[in-house]
């Protein structure tokens, strides 16, 4: 165990399916933010819905599922918006 | 306006839980700049409102859920965006939380020296909202409720930027 935590927030519906809008999971030194969405689908099963249309945000900057992930990182996974 | 508690709130960007007020948006795209005794020529505005309807469902009220900071962010780029392509001073204000039939989720002003583009700078801006800003509606229906779901918000996505300025009218 590296000690390394991120910060996952989730929005709308995926925080129906998960139970929460926030919590804390490990990250391994190379994480990315599609390893930590990995992590989590294997987890709860429903998000699969969203394996494609999920958007991300790290530390509140729109981001790709290849971005590095770091202790501390607050990731954000966003379903399909729907303001206005 | 001051006789209730809508916000007074005049930054240009702004997400609150208080009731919207256009005057304060007025007030954003108009106080402190260089001609504000000449006037900009002519201020548009697009303000939206909570239907009773969609998709045949009867709404009953919106939940608004959004995540806060990102959605500043990304008025920050609208606002960016708009002013690249367009002559205008722009505000943008979102409202969160419960809101019922007729109130105004969102309100958007555009103040220009000329109409033609302070009308399109205000339908680039909602079709820009609608695409990227991390905000969703949960909308509570007779006989259940649905979290709405809409574009997959990706800034960087070129073809929906565009079809933002088709739909803005000047392409």
């Amino acid at each position: 165990m590296n000690g390394n935590r991120v910060t996952i927030r989730l929005f709308a519906r995926l925080k129906d399916i998960v139970g929460t809008g926030e919590l804390s999971r490990e990250a391994s030194s190379d994480a990315t933010a599609g390893t930590v969405w990995r992590t989590l689908m294997n987890e709860f099963a429903e998000l699969r819905d969203y394996e494609t249309s999920i958007s991300v945000a790290v530390n509140e900057e729109y981001a790709r599922m290849d971005a590095p992930v770091a202790d501390g990182d607050e990731v954000a996974f966003l379903p399909p918006v729907s303001g206005g | 306006m001051s006789d209730n508690r809508a916000t007074m709130d005049t930054a240009p960007y702004a997400i609150t839980t208080d009731p919207l007020n256009l005057d304060a948006l007025i007030t954003a795209v108009t106080s402190g700049s260089p001609d504000a005794t000449i006037g900009p020529g002519g201020i548009t505005s697009f303000v939206g409102v909570v239907r009773n309807e969609n998709a045949g469902r009867r709404v009953l009220r919106l939940e608004y859920e959004g995540y806060d900071p990102l959605a500043l962010r990304a008025f920050e780029r609208i606002g960016a965006e708009t002013a690249d392509r367009w002559d205008v001073r722009i505000a943008l204000h979102h409202r969160l939380g419960t809101l019922q039939i007729g109130e105004a989720s969102v309100m958007i002003a555009a103040a220009s020296p000329h109409r033609a583009d302070a009308f399109a700078a205000c339908r680039y801006i909602i079709e820009r909202v609608k695409q990227i800003v991390p905000i969703w509606k949960h909308e509570f229906f007779e006989g259940g409720d649905v979290w709405i779901e809409g574009a997959t918000a990706d800034p960087e996505d070129d073809v929906a930027r565009q079809d933002a300025i088709r739909v803005a009218g000047l392409e």
